[in-house]
């Protein structure tokens, strides 16, 4: 365990600066379950936990200054929790110790929430540092502070990950041996719903009377069980190009339609 | 005066710095830190003076914030200003602090839509899908393509802004930016609702009716020929009376009812009545809870 904790912290210093980076992606569950169940020798729950909470996940966006519920530390901590529950042995059976992870998750993404604002709010003094080497047209000093705020983002997840790294596996084991079925259970049933709330925070954003009946459309085709995914993005691109292929169109004839040397309408149809 | 330009080294090395936007975001003035920062190659190749270079430090140090992504033409048309500038053309201050606000606003209006919420959830659909049964092309494929993606749009786009330089901001008000959109929230919305339909699961247990069926109806177990030939004769009534001939009796639970409906008819119900909520104010965070706390009791009520 001694070097995998070493790892551990490293992928949870990647996901936590990339929760604020939003590039590289080091943050999103299948990610960084997938690289910590690597480097801990259970690659394979790692990757299922990864893709079960990716699927929560799919809508928590950071966009302008709101902030989402905390991916970064979600699945740091929740692959860090399974990893401890499949024990050496595998002392828990391992779908179990993915579903109590994924219950955990949630909570833990709030935590990050908190976390998350208080390095934001860190970073105000240090713009400031900025501010003054920028005066003395000191480039070092602007880098150097841009780089620890970095860094300081990379600590966010890295601390909790590596203290949750000291707790013995004995008392995780313990606690998820001692959680009763009707718990578990019900985690399981509660974890197959929350992914709707990821999905209505995404339709929210681009719902518009005009696109809705796109919705309908996916939600009844996808009852179709050969369709894969990749068929029905390719699907979804077909219908969004001819749809607005044909609104064009239609455009285009009615000013046609209403005469070729209106000018009203032609500025209407540039707007 | 020589003429300075910017070398494509130093716009790649921007582009490079420029993935670091965020990381000083702040509650002041938020991606101003990354900015500066990545501006550093090319106010280091264009000023050689101690004030000028200080001056351009503060000047990219002013309050910034958008979409990580669609910073990057920003970035490209910012290059060109500056060069202008350092070749003595009139360009203020206020000149580019305007162009780098007044393309912030309509691009990140084109970033979340295109990056956050259809780019991503279905490329991360996609890897999740794979990832489900423990596969490792899933988070592979979702890291590959996403940075692919990412890095040339990065690097295109930043060139795009540099080479059109201040013309940009005319094209910001065409049509391509709006059909941009459009197209990604109709390919969005259509496969959030495939998504609904796939991934948001609702069980509901209870049984509404017990019917003994009538002979023939299933198979009659006892009355199977003895060793292979048996197996035969199960399969074959098997096929032709469908899972419901397992048994004597037959069962119809709730679930069974609702998806000769619509499959998932659940599913979707729930995903609207969060659209409301969150709508309504409520935070997710407290809607998940509250769907954890649903599970739990739904369980102990043996209902879901």
């Amino acid at each position: 365990m001694g070097i995998s904790i070493v790892f551990v912290v490293l992928v949870a210093f990647l996901a936590g600066m990339e929760g604020i980076l939003d590039e590289f992606q080091f943050h999103q569950p299948l990610v960084a379950c997938t690289l910590i169940g690597i480097v801990t020798g259970h690659p394979t729950e790692g990757i299922i936990l990864g893709g079960s909470l990716q699927m929560i996940a799919l809508g928590w966006a950071n966009v302008g200054a709101a902030v989402a519920p905390d991916a970064a530390l979600a699945s740091v901590a929740s692959a860090i929790i399974m990893v401890k529950g499949l024990g050496e042995g595998g002392a828990v059976d391992p779908m179990n110790a993915i579903n109590t992870a994924i219950a955990l998750a949630v909570p833990l993404s709030v935590a990050g929430l908190f976390l998350t604002m208080l390095c934001r709010t860190i970073a105000i003094p240090m713009v400031h540092f900025m501010d003054a080497a920028a005066e003395k047209a000191d480039f070092r000093g602007v880098e150097l502070w841009q780089i620890l705020a970095i860094c300081l983002q990379g600590i966010r997840i890295a601390i909790p990950a590596a203290m949750l790294c000291m707790i013995p596996a004995e008392a995780v084991t313990a606690m998820l041996q001692a959680m009763p079925e009707w718990l578990q259970g019900g985690m399981a049933v509660g974890g197959g719903m929350v992914a709707a709330v990821g999905y209505a925070m995404v339709i929210n954003m681009m719902a518009t009377a005009e696109v809705w009946p796109f919705f309908v459309l996916g939600f009844v085709l996808a009852a179709l069980g050969e369709l894969t995914l990749i068929a029905l993005g390719a699907l979804g691109i077909s219908i969004a190009l001819i749809y607005i292929g044909l609104k064009d169109l239609a455009k285009q004839g009615g000013g046609a339609g209403g005469g070729s040397g209106d000018p009203l309408g032609d500025i209407l149809n540039d707007y | 005066m020589a003429e300075v330009k910017l070398s494509k080294k130093d716009r790649m090395s921007v582009a490079w710095r420029h993935q670091f936007l965020q990381g000083s975001w702040n509650y002041e003035r938020m991606q101003n830190g990354g900015w500066c920062y990545a501006m550093i190659p090319a106010i280091k190749a264009l000023y050689k003076d101690k004030d000028q270079q200080a001056a351009a430090l503060k000047r990219h140090l002013e309050f910034y914030n958008t979409h990580p992504y669609v910073s990057a033409p920003i970035i490209g048309v910012t290059l060109a200003l500056e060069e202008e500038r350092a070749n003595g053309a009139p360009v203020e201050d206020q000149a580019i602090q305007g162009v780098k606000v007044g393309m912030m606003g309509p691009l990140a209006g084109v970033g979340d839509p295109v990056f956050w919420f259809t780019v991503r959830p279905i490329l991360g659909a996609l890897g999740a899908s794979m990832a489900l049964s423990g596969n490792i092309v899933g988070p592979l494929l979702f890291f590959i393509l996403w940075n692919v993606i990412r890095m040339a749009f990065l690097w295109y786009t930043q060139e795009f802004g540099y080479n059109v330089g201040s013309e940009i901001a005319k094209d910001l008000s065409g049509g391509l930016l709006g059909k941009v959109t459009e197209i990604a929230s109709i390919l969005g919305m259509f496969i959030i609702g495939a998504l609904v339909q796939r991934w948001v699961s609702i069980t509901f247990t209870p049984v509404v009716s017990t019917v003994t069926q009538a002979e023939g109806a299933y198979i009659d177990w006892a009355a199977l020929p003895a060793g292979s030939e048996g197996i035969k004769s199960a399969l074959e009534q098997y096929s032709a009376l469908g899972p419901t001939g397992l048994n004597v009796e037959k069962v119809t639970t709730l679930q069974g009812n609702l998806d000769q409906l619509i499959p998932g008819l659940a599913a979707v119900l729930l995903t609207l009545l969060c659209c409301r909520l969150l709508k309504k104010g409520i935070s997710p965070i407290a809607i998940i809870l509250a769907l954890f706390a649903v599970g739990i009791v739904g369980r102990l009520l043996n209902f879901m």
